[in-house]
């Protein structure tokens, strides 16, 4: 009897079974799993870039301290999701590759600048505090390997978080300078944040496909509206504003609605047209070309060793 | 800065210099390091010497928490941090170097932790107990970092000849760093009468016995130099850590008497 691959799959799916990398898959599934596992690895390490660039501006040791550690665990994290897709085969290289000819994309939200100190509250408040839902809804992805380094990832994503909005809480308590650069901050992330989820379900190309095959749990616009949700508690602790005069309440909805999202700039810097796109890109061909010493001799060295222990067991 | 509660504490005159002496030194090491987040040739190696960067910031810390201690309730790590000026800080002037590239990285992380390694062994046995305890601590990283920058000069060392010749620029570079770890400084001097100190200068035939050994297996040759530079321990800088403080130390600069 000849064995229905497909249908075999697709009851996995159906009864929850977490599809493993030697088991059949549909193509089309491969790369969609590849595609997102990479865009989202390179998102860790160009998310490394604006937030890196403030270590040694930390204004106090403590606060150096606390985002040293944290661009490090986005370095782990994007080691954890690289292994994740190099199951799907291919490889940690073919990515990086893809990455620095601008062939895979990257989350969006790291070609916008970190201007100020109060930048490292917000993206950690709102950058990170959108990644979250989407990757508290990854950790039951349908791919195996993935669903398991998100539940490691959301850990310390949710860390990232709390230290992010405490920042903002000690600038919204603290001097008219520190509490305007809150605010600032808030209102030049907090538009790019909303468009972390992606084009509006309507619009969006690759969403459906990945419901049925539970990749995707939520769809973007539900994950938003949750988003917005959240932030507006939030933001009142702080005692700031969000930038958006259409924010209310519905009581039909129960959400809230908001302001129309400005799609023209989302697909600008999409396309590559950001603040820092070029400057993202530029600073990982740097590191990745005056690296190349590094790994060559590496990898002459591993071999020099290998020969060497030949000839003594020999 | 002065303090007012040096009298209070015997040995504090020469305590609390020698304490900022050993954060300072970490505290600008750790800041060169953190400067390759991000920018590292191979992810792993990105994280393990930001790693080695947190470790250093942690010690630095621990002295700069002993420090403010011993100089009385108006001082604080941050403001020992960051607000002394450029002449006031004790690092060795290896640390304030440029990174450069990885090779020079590298071979400094080598040497420094070589250099800590031994001192460390040393200042565990310290009759001042918390010195003592913060290199018992310390020892445990330092032993990671040593072992962790030997691995790396001996890939390098004996990798390619491209990167065998990065290295042996390298060791040309920092040729003139290196004896400055086994200088006594005054304060040093006084506090070994007491035991409180280490005596630095016991410790460099340790260090260029395995500085020589590395090297041996890394195929480099050891350049002693001609014209060591000496004084970062005294407050004698470079004009590379008056830009790294003015960068480091900006915010603080400028909304003075803020909280973060």
């Amino acid at each position: 009897m000849e064995i229905n691959f497909e249908a075999l799959f697709l009851s996995k799916i159906d009864k929850e079974i977490k599809i493993e990398p030697k088991d059949w898959m549909p193509e089309k599934y491969r790369q969609t799993n590849i595609r997102q596992i990479s865009q989202h690895a390179h998102s860790e390490i160009v998310g490394m870039l604006p937030e890196g660039a403030w270590i040694t501006r930390a204004p106090s040791l403590k606060r150096k301290a606390i985002l040293l550690a944290k661009v490090q665990d986005e370095a782990g994290h994007g080691l954890y999701l690289y292994s994740a897709a190099e199951t799907l085969n291919i490889s940690r290289d073919e990515m990086t590759e893809q990455l620095l000819t601008g062939k895979a994309k990257y989350s969006s939200i790291f070609n916008y600048p970190s201007l100020t100190w109060a930048d490292m509250g917000a993206i950690g408040w709102l950058v990170d505090g959108a990644a979250i839902l989407n990757q508290v809804m990854l950790c039951r992805t349908s791919y195996g390997p993935y669903a398991r380094a998100m539940v490691r990832i959301c850990k310390e994503e949710s860390f990232h978080q709390r230290q992010g909005f405490e920042i903002l809480l000690v600038l919204s308590q603290g001097t008219e300078e520190q509490k305007a650069m809150c605010q600032d901050a808030i209102n030049r992330w907090w538009w790019p944040s909303l468009m972390m989820f992606g084009p509006t379900d309507s619009e969006s190309t690759n969403s459906d496909q990945s419901m049925k095959w539970k990749i995707k749990r939520k769809t973007n616009d539900e994950l938003r509206q949750q988003f917005v949700d959240m932030a507006v508690q939030q933001i009142k602790v702080l005692n700031m504003t969000l930038p958006d005069a259409d924010l209310k309440w519905n009581e039909e909805r129960k959400h809230h609605d908001f302001g129309a999202i400005n799609w023209d700039e989302f697909w600008q810097v999409v396309k590559g047209n950001g603040p820092c796109n070029k400057e993202r890109l530029d600073a990982r061909n740097k590191a990745w070309n005056d690296g190349a010493w590094v790994r060559e001799a590496a990898v002459a060295y591993a071999e020099k060793k290998k020969k060497r222990e030949q000839i003594k067991v020999a | 800065m002065q303090s007012n509660t040096q009298q209070q504490i015997p040995n504090s005159k020469f305590l609390i210099p020698y304490c900022l002496h050993l954060a300072d030194t970490t505290l600008i090491l750790s800041h060169r390091n953190s400067e390759w987040c991000g920018h590292g040739p191979i992810l792993e190696q990105d994280i393990a010497l930001t790693n080695i960067a947190l470790d250093l910031l942690g010690q630095a810390r621990n002295f700069y928490q002993y420090a403010a201690m011993l100089m009385g309730v108006e001082f604080d790590e941050d403001k020992l941090a960051y607000l002394r000026e450029p002449n006031e800080f004790k690092n060795h002037l290896i640390a304030e170097h440029p990174n450069s590239d990885w090779a020079v990285t590298i071979l400094r992380q080598f040497y420094f932790s070589c250099y800590q390694y031994y001192f460390y062994s040393e200042l565990k046995n310290s009759n001042d107990e918390q010195l003592a305890a913060i290199a018992t601590k310390a020892l445990k990283e330092v032993t990671y970092h040593l072992r962790w920058s030997t691995e790396w000069v001996v890939r390098l060392g004996d990798g390619t000849e491209e990167s065998n010749t990065k290295m042996q620029n390298a060791v040309e570079f920092l040729k003139d760093y290196v004896i400055e770890f086994f200088v006594m400084s005054d304060y040093e001097t006084e506090l070994l009468k007491d035991a409180v100190s280490i005596d630095v200068k016991a410790i460099q035939g340790k260090w260029q016995q395995k500085v020589n050994d590395v090297f041996e297996e890394a195929t480099l040759n050891f350049v002693p130099s001609p014209n060591s530079r000496f004084g970062g321990k005294d407050g004698e800088h470079s004009e590379h850590l008056v830009s790294l403080l003015e960068e480091m130390q900006s915010l603080q600069r400028t909304y003075p008497n803020s909280v973060w």
